[in-house]
């Protein structure tokens, strides 16, 4: 049987606000235990929630970044529930009028095809603390430095058809997140992670199949593993007859497989009810339209502008937008040199390549945008060649200069474009090449073409490869045609 | 000097009669006698009020007194105050020690005030009786075979026995109100955000109010312009101005329209308290003003919906008091479901566990829509009744309560107790203030008559009882109790 896959998100973004989103402390992370957690995160008597309003800011502009419906009003609600980590015994989030409404998020598949992903709603909530259970013998060690993190839960509808598809929507989400600049991103530290809805039905089928959650999977890579592996588990207990149990599942990137969390499902009741302690939450047009007035250029419109004004092709383009740091990184280099197609070439070529050797973000790449710039304006009015470029790149990374021009000054790359220099060293070569002068002469017109290159490379290592090759090969042609 | 209000005893410091340390000291000495019997403390900090004290005379000396300086006042054990026990009258909270001060308290502390300990209440604030107090029952010190009222009956009866001039209280749904009737002293629940809520251990969040208890309106509006005004620390209290409440005592009542709701008058009233009511409501009268009955056609909806409201949002409320962090942890639990159940099946008594049951019940699934939806619906219906009576008329008056204190022990069953909040309750609904004064004796049990204004209108509700007060002494009346020691 033909099986398709329905698979919906649940993507959990940290807003990158300074403080919680109910109280003053502090979100930074890996901090001592409980250092970042006040009264308000402990959750003692008396004490009561503000909402931090640049958690409301951020939730907004990630509405007008997917072009969702912002409601005048949302409302807090109180989700109730027992766990030594969750202080208040109940999770402040947004249940029945979320801050941001429907709207959609387009991808882009390895094949360069596009699809839009509808996303059902956002809304605001707190994360909860962190158990610890390892350093306690017999205990469980609790850290509330979490508690009170603003979180945005991004909730898609069941749009997306394949691993590939769920794994293209995270990352769209991720570079809308770091576009925007309300969250770092960084799923390493869990300031992004995800809830996977996975089910399959017989191909033509309309009615979805029973679905199984996997918690908490926070990398790219895993989000395609883990459902790969569920969509395979899942058909093959289909075919065998089995069924499927709605239940909630964890992925274990070592054993690379998806385990069940419990056994039978507890019957949840959160008891969800407007919390009286906030409230509700009211965004007139003016602040909605500040807001909408102050938004960066997004992926999509960048990735459609690098096309359209700069002439990049579809494919470079795309990878030039899809994370800021790289959008922002190429357009440095591309205002300082003056050539948007030489920029990409470097720096999707010689940087994304050291990059990806060392293992390095972009933020911590050793070349700044304006030094490769000045680099590549310099390969464009030719004061060098391509392949003293490459050295001087490597000299920057390695920082034996503060610019190009020092470095090439200090090694003498400067290209060297006087005719008379040139043709002094063809002379000479030519001169000491007498063997290859013969063959060039006695050879076929239509074969000469070839044997120049010899030549060529006599002339460019004379000069240590700052002569300028344009100008050595019509040379070097001309006076050797004139010797035939 | 335990007999002299605020005022007066503003009056005396200010002309040196005597210093705040003697004050002070003369009434934790009364404390000491009488309040074995009367139980209306549970934290005396003895050594902190003359610290206060001695700051305040000390202030007084250098010329900075400020009206409140060196006042001797209790809190009710709901307020958090830095380094003293809150135990919100809980076994869950015997050994919780706040580690910051309520807004109130930090404004009662900055003006100058000397706590002289926290007072008893019902658990959680939960009850009308102060029955409920894991410290034991509070006595009325008019017969001390009579409850205070509850939940802040601690406090009323600490202020009727004259071991302190005045107190903070709560009032959720009555708690103020109703020992104050009971307790014959003065006692004002402000408009719902008129005080801030930070670090009042929530009951019922959109309900619970603090306010002043003192022996006069006069008192009340002292002590309200210093605890009154904007918190930013609490999202739900309102950025307005504070009056000084008792400059703006002094209008006359001529003209004056009082509209007196048929609902609070009907069956279950008490044919004497009502009497005492009426004759109050001429007193009125003879000061120039006029009188009509209105309706608030849905009050007999306030008690159901009031019990579903506030237990609901109890139920959420109490859930932090788990063991984990702070207050009362079973022994030796044997897992996390172990610490939950035992931690709160010892820790809570029977009232709380009552209402967490009962709030539980009506938030989950399938009774939602039922019970708090609905409830929340008939809450808009009642202070839309109050809104619309409030066109007609300026204030309300009626019985704080259906009948004066009864006795200790007399009402077992919990839902003829709940009735007795019936007149008190739809204000907490509505979120307006009131204000209840002593009004009568019945068998040396005092009455209270209730007065009820527009949110916000704690100036005109404050004059209009302390007009009252000028004209009338059942405020200067006091119990037999503590009279042969003074």
């Amino acid at each position: 049987m033909q099986w398709e896959t329905v698979i919906g998100l649940e993507v959990h973004v940290q807003l990158a606000t300074r403080s919680k989103i109910f109280s003053g402390a502090s979100t930074a992370f890996g901090a001592e235990p409980n250092s970042q957690a006040c009264a308000v995160d402990l959750g003692l008597p008396g004490v009561l929630p503000v909402l931090n309003e640049s958690a409301v800011a951020m939730a907004v502009q990630f509405g007008l970044g997917i072009d969702a419906e912002i409601p005048e009003v949302s409302i807090f609600d109180r989700k109730n529930y027992f766990y030594p980590d969750l202080p208040k015994g109940y999770q402040t989030s947004q249940m029945y009028h979320p801050i941001v409404g429907p709207g959609e998020v387009e991808i882009t598949l390895d094949d360069g095809e596009t699809k839009r992903i509808r996303v059902h709603h956002a809304h605001l909530e707190e994360d909860a603390g962190k158990s610890l259970h390892e350093d306690f013998h017999g205990m469980t060690g609790v850290d509330l430095n979490r508690a009170g993190t603003p979180l945005l839960e991004i909730v898609s509808e069941p749009d997306m058809r394949s691993a590939k598809e769920a794994a293209a929507y995270l990352k769209a989400i991720h570079s809308i997140v770091t576009y925007l600049g309300i969250s770092d991103g960084n799923m390493a530290e869990g300031s992004m992670r995800c809830d996977v809805n996975v089910s399959v039905r017989p191909k033509g089928q309309e009615a979805f199949g029973t679905r199984a959650e996997i918690k908490n999977v926070n990398s790219f890579r895993f989000v395609e593993r883990a459902i790969a592996f569920e969509v395979e588990r899942q058909v093959e207990l289909l075919e065998d007859g089995g069924k499927v149990v709605q239940e909630t599942r964890l992925y274990d990137p070592e054993a690379d497989e998806t385990r069940s969390m419990r056994t039978k499902e507890e019957a949840n009741d959160y008891r969800y009810f407007p919390c009286p302690d906030l409230l509700p939450v009211v965004l007139d047009d003016a602040y909605v339209d500040h807001l909408r007035t102050s938004l960066p250029e997004l992926p999509a419109e960048k990735r459609a502008r690098f096309q359209d004004k700069l002439g990049l092709s579809a494919y470079d383009a795309g990878v030039l937008s899809a994370t800021r740091a790289m959008a922002d990184f190429f357009e440095g280099v591309k205002d300082v040199c003056g050539d948007a197609k030489l920029a990409a070439n470097w720096v999707q070529g010689e940087f994304a390549g050291r990059l990806n050797k060392e293992g390095l973000e972009i933020a911590s790449s050793p070349v700044s945008a304006a030094q490769l710039g000045e680099l590549v304006a310099r390969v464009k009015d030719e004061t060098i060649n391509g392949k003293a470029a490459k050295q001087v790149f490597a000299a920057l990374w390695d920082g034996e200069g503060d610019s190009a021009d020092a470095i090439i000054e200090a090694r003498g790359l400067k290209q060297v474009t006087d005719t008379g220099a040139i043709e002094a060293m063809i002379d000479q070569v030519i001169a000491d090449s007498p063997v290859q002068v013969a063959q060039y002469r006695d050879a076929e017109p239509e074969k000469r073409g070839k044997m120049i290159g010899y030549f060529v490379g006599q002339v460019m290592k004379a000069s240590r490869g700052t002569a300028n090759p344009q100008q050595v090969n019509g040379l070097l042609k001309e006076k050797l045609d004139a010797l035939c | 000097m335990h007999d002299m209000t605020l005022t007066e005893l503003a009056r005396a410091l200010e002309a040196g009669e005597f210093t705040s340390r003697q004050l002070t000291e003369s009434l934790l000495a009364r404390i000491e006698r009488l309040d074995g019997e009367l139980n209306s403390f549970i934290s005396v900090t003895a050594e902190q009020a003359l610290a206060a004290a001695d700051a305040a005379d000390a202030a007084r000396a250098r010329g900075e007194a400020g009206p409140l300086t060196g006042l001797p006042l209790a809190l009710k054990d709901i307020f958090c105050t830095q380094d003293v026990k809150t135990s919100c009258g809980s076994k869950m909270l015997d050994n919780f020690v706040a580690p910051y001060d309520a807004h109130v308290v930090e404004k009662l502390k900055a003006a100058g005030t000397v706590s002289l300990g926290k007072t008893n209440m019902d658990e959680f604030a939960m009850g009308s009786s102060n029955e409920n107090s894991h410290y034991g029952p509070v006595k009325n010190p008019w017969d001390l075979a009579a409850v205070p009222g509850g939940s802040s009956g601690g406090s009323a009866a600490a202020v009727a026995a004259g071991l302190v001039p005045a107190a903070l209280g709560t009032d959720t749904g009555g708690s103020i109100r109703q020992p104050a009737a009971f307790c014959g002293i003065t006692g004002l629940k402000p408009t719902y955000g008129r005080v801030s809520r930070y670090g009042m251990v929530a009951y019922a969040s959109s309900l619970d109010q603090g306010g002043p208890m003192a022996r006069t309106a006069e008192d009340c509006a002292l002590l309200l312009s210093a605890i009154a005004g904007h918190d930013l620390r609490d999202s739900t209290s309102v950025a307005r101005g504070v009056p000084d409440y008792r400059a703006e005592l002094g209008a006359s009542l001529s003209g004056l329209k009082i509209g007196l709701p048929k609902e609070y008058f009907g069956d279950g009233l008490d044919p004497a308290v009502e009497t005492a009511i009426r004759e109050a409501v001429k007193v009125y009268e003879s000061l120039g003003a006029t009188v009509q009955e209105v309706s608030l056609p849905h009050t007999h909806h306030a008690i159901p919906a009031y019990y579903v409201i506030a237990p609901a949002e109890a139920s959420s409320n109490l859930s932090r008091f788990d063991g984990v962090r702070f207050g009362h942890r079973c022994d030796a639990p044997t897992d996390l479901e172990d610490l939950y159940k035992r931690s709160r099946a010892e820790g809570f008594g029977d009232e709380v566990k009552r209402r967490i049951l009962i709030g539980t019940h009506t938030l989950s699934e399938g009774f939602f829509d039922a019970y708090y939806k609905k409830a929340q619906q008939v809450r808009r219906l009642i202070r839309q009744d109050f809104m619309d009576a409030f066109e007609e008329v300026d204030v309300l008056m009626g019985p704080s309560t259906p009948t004066p204190a009864f006795d200790l022990g007399a009402n077992k069953d919990p839902v003829s107790m709940y009735l007795q909040d019936i007149y008190t309750i739809a204000i907490n609904l509505a979120g307006i203030p009131g204000i209840s004064v002593p009004a009568g004796n019945i068998d040396g049990r005092p009455v209270g008559l209730q007065i009820l204004g527009p949110h916000f209108a704690e100036s005109q509700l404050l004059n209009v009882a302390h007009q009252f007060q000028q004209v009338t002494d059942w405020h200067q009346q006091r119990p037999a109790f503590g009279k042969e020691n003074a």
